[in-house]
């Protein structure tokens, strides 16, 4: 029983980064009906954007021109990152995408997979292929919970997950920015000729992901802390079956099939051995898309944006 | 009719083009030597240990004014090769060196995941091929164009788990490692059956795995603490050491973490900071508390390079320092490729006690050398020390 809140625990932080990362790809594909696949490049783009905004403000600390607690620096880090990353986003969607929106789909969906291994190689060429070690920015304690190690890292991750959801959602319903966003999903060809601007909205669209890629990336520095320039690929991968398991264009379904595919990793590596770990965990995922061939929360033949 | 005569005016530059190369063949003044080395992809600093520990060899020759080969001064020009620490790129290294740079032999490459398929390569084209740093049995299984200068997997895995047995008199140990990467599912397979033969069936309690480029590994983790083992081996690279022993500690892990020769890297303990002190690793050589030929080696390279060479370098070092030797033994370069390889080949295999930096060193049958292994522990300050030397 302990090992199952343990692995609750441990399955609720690895879930947390696949459903910020899904959230991108559910968002563009509610609004643009495309899959952005450099969606995981980005997140390690925002990952290396953190590591340098945090290793910045690391060493005006230590020369003592701000004196600023640990928390405080990671905190500042995923603000900055988050707009720094919005406009790489936001660059994306200008650069390679907003020139292909009348394009054939696989157009864009190739486009996707070059401007990620853009990302990844120009990373290599600028960086060299080092791996970078995350700066430990808060000192890990460890509680002891009942038998159950909970860290505080893993609470801050969760809860700044959390947090971040329940802002994009606040956004989404409550603001005229959402309710632009929502239109736009609704319906591509009509919204124009009520004067929303799409070029805008679907800036914005790719800033909130990116934003939010900016912030798992540095948590996931935060909790797994060596960064490189592919780490973003598989990571990507899995949180783009997160978001179709959840419904395409589904906000809620992309946060929740993140954390459940988080559980469903981490439960089978401790029922079944290890070896079979994906095997096992992504057959699931094919059982239920057989099942609910649109996701958990999607309708057939819509792509709207339902909150 | 023109058409014609271009082609003849084409077939008569190609015969040309012949005959001109040939006549060069006759008095070579060069050797070329390849190096296939991981200079991108997961492992750079082992690419770079390579690079640097090459270079300073060829400084050494050029320093000489060229190799002496029976009297005669030849021009040494190496070949670096990048093979992004992938097996398909390693051994499309191997065939380019061999087919269009045509090089004498080839040094690399290191790990295991690839030497194991470029060593096939080598081997078919009849190249001798030296890998400094791979250690696992298939690399020079029946292949008698391949040597390494490491120990193997299987030496490391029974010296790992004797180690742990006398040293803190455990009995139930647990292993994590990558299953989908020759080099650690090789280890962990003999670590787990010498682990047994000295302490009895199933007293390997916990026997996970993960595949290459995961970073999570807590359900892993979390099975292996509940399991009571007393001893965690994690024969992984330094990339992923980090990650397993940070998440370990923060799972309640309170054990000693054992590794192996992959762990040897300098950026071992840079990334993994202090969760790694106190930590021990089996591998070739330990810079702390080296003497002789050795320590010459490390001062010269920490002077040129500004750090402290890892076991890469100084087993890049014994393999070149090997190819000159049997280069020098070979007595004459003929020119005809196939010949001089042949010779090569030979005279490695017949090398006796070579004083390495890395120990002393005699091939055996398969092109493994019988040679000591070292354990080193990771100090309070994050240095590698000497703690015991254990031969087989």
């Amino acid at each position: 029983m302990v090992s199952f809140f343990q692995n609750l625990v441990n399955a609720l932080q690895w879930g947390s980064f696949y459903a910020l990362i899904a959230l991108g790809y559910s968002m563009v594909y509610g609004i643009l009906m495309l899959f952005n696949f450099a969606h995981g490049d980005i997140f390690m783009v925002g990952a290396y954007i953190g590591f340098f905004v945090a290793t910045g403000l690391l060493a005006l600390t230590v020369s003592g021109s701000i004196a600023l607690p640990g928390w405080l620096v990671l905190l500042l880090t995923i603000i900055i990152a988050m707009a720094l990353n919005s406009i790489v986003g936001m660059l994306v969607e200008r650069i390679g995408y907003r020139p292909l929106r009348d394009a054939p789909r696989a157009s864009a969906a190739i486009t996707g997979l070059m401007i990620g291994i853009i990302l990844e190689t120009g990373n290599l060429a600028l960086l060299g292929a080092q791996r970078l070690s995350f700066p430990p920015l808060i000192a890990t304690e460890t509680y002891n919970i009942a038998g159950v190690n909970v860290t505080n890292k893993k609470i801050m991750i969760v809860g700044v997950a959390l947090f971040l959801m329940l802002v994009l959602h606040l956004f989404i319903t409550k603001t005229k920015w959402g309710m632009a966003m929502r239109a736009m999903a609704y319906d591509f060809a009509i919204i124009p000729l009520m004067g929303v601007p799409i070029n805008l909205i679907a800036a914005l669209t790719f800033g909130l992901g990116s934003a939010l890629a900016a912030a798992a990336g540095i948590l996931y520095g935060v909790a797994y802390p060596i960064l490189d320039p592919y780490m973003g690929i598989l990571i990507g991968w899995k949180a783009f079956v997160a978001a179709i398991l959840g419904g395409r264009g589904s906000i809620l379904g992309a946060a929740f099939a993140g954390f459940l595919l988080g559980f469903i990793e981490i439960f089978t590596a401790t029922i079944f051995p290890s070896t079979f770990r994906d095997l096992i965990a992504y057959s699931i995922i094919l059982i239920i898309l057989t099942f609910r061939p649109h996701g958990l929360f999607g309708e057939a033949y819509s792509a709207r944006l339902r909150l | 009719m023109k058409k014609s005569q271009l082609l003849l005016l084409i077939a008569l530059m190609l015969i040309a083009t012949v005959f001109i190369s040939a006549c060069g063949a006759s008095g070579p003044k060069t050797i070329k030597i390849g190096i296939n080395a991981p200079l991108t992809g997961d492992i750079p600093k082992v690419g770079e240990g390579t690079k640097y520990a090459a270079e300073m060899w060829l400084d050494d020759i050029n320093k000489d004014g060229g190799l002496d080969v029976g009297g005669k001064k030849y021009k040494v020009e190496l070949v670096i090769e990048d093979n992004e620490s992938k097996a398909d790129s390693a051994t499309k290294a191997n065939t380019k060196l061999i087919t269009q740079d045509e090089v004498l032999a080839i040094v690399g490459p290191q790990s295991s995941k690839q030497a194991v398929p470029a060593g096939e390569v080598a081997n078919n084209y009849k190249t001798p091929m030296i890998s400094p740093w791979s250690t696992n049995p298939n690399t020079t299984l029946n292949r008698p164009w391949v040597f390494r200068a490491a120990f193997l997997d299987p030496f490391q895995g029974v010296v790992d788990a004797k180690f742990i047995s006398d040293e803190f008199g455990f009995t139930k140990a647990a292993v994590l490692y990558d299953v989908a990467s020759d080099y650690p599912k090789g280890l962990a397979e003999v670590f787990k059956k010498s682990w047994e033969d000295l302490h009895g069936a199933g007293s390997v309690v916990a026997f996970e795995s993960f595949t290459t480029k995961d970073t999570d590994f807590s359900a892993q983790l979390t099975k292996i603490i509940n399991s009571g083992a007393e001893v965690l081996f994690v024969p992984q690279y330094y990339n992923e050491v980090a990650l397993i022993v940070q998440q370990a500690h923060e799972l309640g892990w309170k054990g000693p973490i054992i590794g192996s020769d992959s762990w040897g890297s300098a950026e071992t303990v840079k990334l993994c900071g202090s969760d790694c002190y106190g930590s021990f690793f089996s591998t070739h050589y330990a810079a702390a508390g080296a003497t002789g030929a050795t320590k010459e080696f490390i001062d010269r390279y920490n002077a040129k390079y500004g750090y402290v060479p890892d076991d890469v370098a100084a087993l890049t070092w014994d393999s070149l320092n090997l190819l000159k030797q049997a280069i020098q033994d070979c007595g004459k370069i003929t020119g005809d490729i196939a010949k001089d390889r042949q010779c090569v080949r030979d005279a490695l295999a017949n090398i006796k006690n070579f004083p390495g930096i890395t120990g002393n060193m005699t091939f055996d049958d398969q092109g493994d050398p019988t040679k000591c292994a070292v354990i080193v522990k990771i100090s309070d300050k994050g240095e590698f020390e000497f703690y015991k030397q254990a031969c087989p």
